[in-house]
């Protein structure tokens, strides 16, 4: 690939090292202004590329995901964060697809993030680092796909800010997917999520540790992941699985210890959080996802977004999200019938809330991989005639 | 197929665009895209049967058609199609109107209440009637605003709504209905098809 220096192994950081990385070479203007050049975009794939190169599926991560979608994290040693929806015979078939996934820029999995160190200066970017947007995530993801000489994805799929991307690479690039499947997400961000997010936020930088050398601010961090996990939830779902439960205890021992089971399940949420996240790159994900606004990219007209595209849309949202509702998704499929694209949309029944696209929730599974299905199938005959 | 698809499917020109409200499982619209190459899109409130339809590749919007219609704009479709739902809205009225915004022409069927069978039902039973057709009980019936063809063809000319071509089925036998003939339609026929504009 001109440009592009290509694929590396590199001992940078030792809690990274041995993962897949592509240094990219060539330079990508960020919204904010600023240039960036020879930048490394962390990246994992599954299954293989066929000959045809027409069964890659890009897969876009969430907010505190990454590119190890599914089977154990080399780095976490936990399951991959879509492990439910991606593998051999799963709804993201990997006996099937080729399935890409990147660390998102700002990410800290290895990807150009506040967490690496700035050549410059010779120390960890921190709060020096660029703020970066939804649109710069993905186009630094487009660099990845020239390198693996991919021109035509089967689909690009995600949920959450994984389905921003979604539109965003939609929007840019209408011929390159098949398919896009944007899961329980919006396109512009609500003041009700930039409000929560801020919380997550301030919570980090009240941390005394936030910004200090050689110290982490993991209590702020841990806040504001447990904040963030409520709204991850629904109501129904916390009060049938938690209700008034007590955590390993008879009665209630007056004091501030965690007495109820959903106190110690968000306590222990916060903790492991904090073991793998950097909590700079928290600032810096949730920025970009609060920046994001693609009806204003488009002149205030969304359908303006998907004018050129024929791509086919399938959007799918989940009943019991209160933090990216139906009525958000909806607003996408409005956008799309508005401009005459082709799209399909289904609320699938889940009180699990807006993790929903996360876990085993059958309904969601079959639907995604009936959808999937029908794509491989119509190109692959496509081909045939 | 049914035959009141065939008949829908033949009215339809090959390579236009139709928006197929109330697509159920997606027969109608799978037949139209693979054999008339039609450009389709469905509208359907279950989810289950939105699901089938995405399974068999069909791009379909979950949604109620009372609430939905009014994202689609002025003549995006070639075809707006309505097989058999127009009485169960809560106010079918405003629903054509959108059908008829959003289509070039609209396609409607009817289930016919003017069929003798059942004027009989009820004339000699005297309970509301059940048929093949309409094989609800008055308590459980989705079907708010039964009308007749005579009914239909009456509020076409007062809405000013031009009638393109209007058909029956009767035992899956199909024939025209005529200015002439729409009073002995009425009695004799099941069903009402109607393209209108």
């Amino acid at each position: 690939m001109p440009g592009l220096a290509g694929f590396f192994l590199f001992d940078m950081n030792s809690e990274t090292k041995n993962i897949k990385k592509l240094i990219i070479d060539q330079s990508l203007e960020l919204d904010c202004g600023k240039v960036i050049k020879k930048f490394p975009l962390a990246y994992e794939t599954y299954g293989t590329l066929n000959n045809k190169k027409n069964n890659a599926v890009l897969a876009f991560h969430a907010l505190t995901g990454d590119q190890f979608v599914t089977g154990t994290n080399p780095i976490t040693k936990r399951e991959g964060w879509w492990s439910f929806a991606v593998g051999p015979g799963k709804a993201i078939d990997t006996n099937k697809y080729f399935v890409i996934c990147a660390n998102v820029l700002g990410g800290c999995m290895g990807s150009f993030g506040p967490k690496e160190i700035n050549p410059e200066t010779k120390k960890i970017f921190s709060t020096t680092f660029p703020v970066i947007t939804i649109k710069d995530m993905v186009k630094a993801q487009k660099f990845l796909l020239d390198h693996l000489e991919i021109k035509k994805l089967l689909a690009v799929v995600g949920g959450s800010m994984g389905g921003m991307q979604v539109l965003q690479f939609t929007s840019m690039y209408p011929d390159m997917a098949c398919s896009s499947i944007p899961i329980a997400c919006s396109a512009s961000h609500s003041a009700q999520n930039i409000a929560l997010n801020e919380l997550g936020r301030q919570a980090i930088m009240a941390d005394p540790n936030w910004k200090k050398e050689n110290l982490l601010p993991d209590k702020g961090l841990a806040v504001a992941r447990m904040a963030a996990h409520i709204t991850y939830l629904s109501k129904q779902g916390l009060q049938e699985k938690f209700g008034r439960k007590l955590q390993d205890k008879g009665s209630l021992k007056f004091s501030f210890d965690a007495d109820f089971q959903i106190e110690s399940y968000l306590r222990y949420q916060g903790a492991t959080f904090v073991d793998r996240f950097d909590a700079n790159s928290y600032l810096y994900i949730t920025r970009a996802m609060d920046y994001f606004d693609l009806q204003k990219q488009f002149n205030g007209n969304l359908s303006l977004a998907f004018k050129k595209t024929k791509s086919k849309f399938f959007v799918i949202s989940f009943s019991s999200d209160w933090l990216y509702p139906t009525s958000e998704n909806k607003e996408i499929v409005i956008a799309l019938n508005a401009c005459g694209a082709n799209v399909g949309f289904v609320e699938i029944n889940s009180e699990k809330g807006h993790d929903s696209f996360l876990l085993n929730v059958p309904e969601f599974l079959k639907t995604l991989s009936e959808f999937l299905n029908s794509i491989y199938n119509e190109i692959n005959n496509e081909k045939r005639i | 197929m049914k035959k009141e698809f065939k008949v829908i499917s033949q009215i339809i020109k090959k390579n236009k665009r139709v928006l197929d409200i109330g697509c159920g499982d997606g027969t109608l619209m799978e037949y139209l895209k693979q054999n008339q190459q039609n450009d389709v899109r469905g509208l359907e409130p279950k989810k289950n049967l939105v699901q089938k339809c995405i399974a068999r590749g069909l791009p379909v919007i979950e949604g109620d058609a009372e609430k939905e219609l009014i994202q689609f704009p002025k003549k995006s479709f070639d075809y707006a199609v309505l097989s058999q739902t127009l009485q169960a809205f809560i106010n079918p009225e405003e629903v054509l109107n959108q059908l008829l915004r959003i289509g070039k022409q609209t396609i409607v069927t009817i289930p016919n209440f003017g069929y003798w069978k059942i004027r009989m039902h009820l004339l000699f039973k005297g309970t509301m009637p059940i048929t093949k057709n309409i094989p609800y009980e008055w308590y459980n019936t989705p079907n708010l605003h039964m009308c007749t063809i005579q009914d239909f063809v009456n509020f076409c000319n007062n809405k000013n709504i031009k009638i393109d071509k209007s058909m029956c089925l009767t035992n899956e036998k199909i024939s025209e209905i005529t200015t002439k003939n729409v009073r002995y339609k009425n009695i004799f026929s099941q069903l009402g098809i109607f393209l209108i504009e």
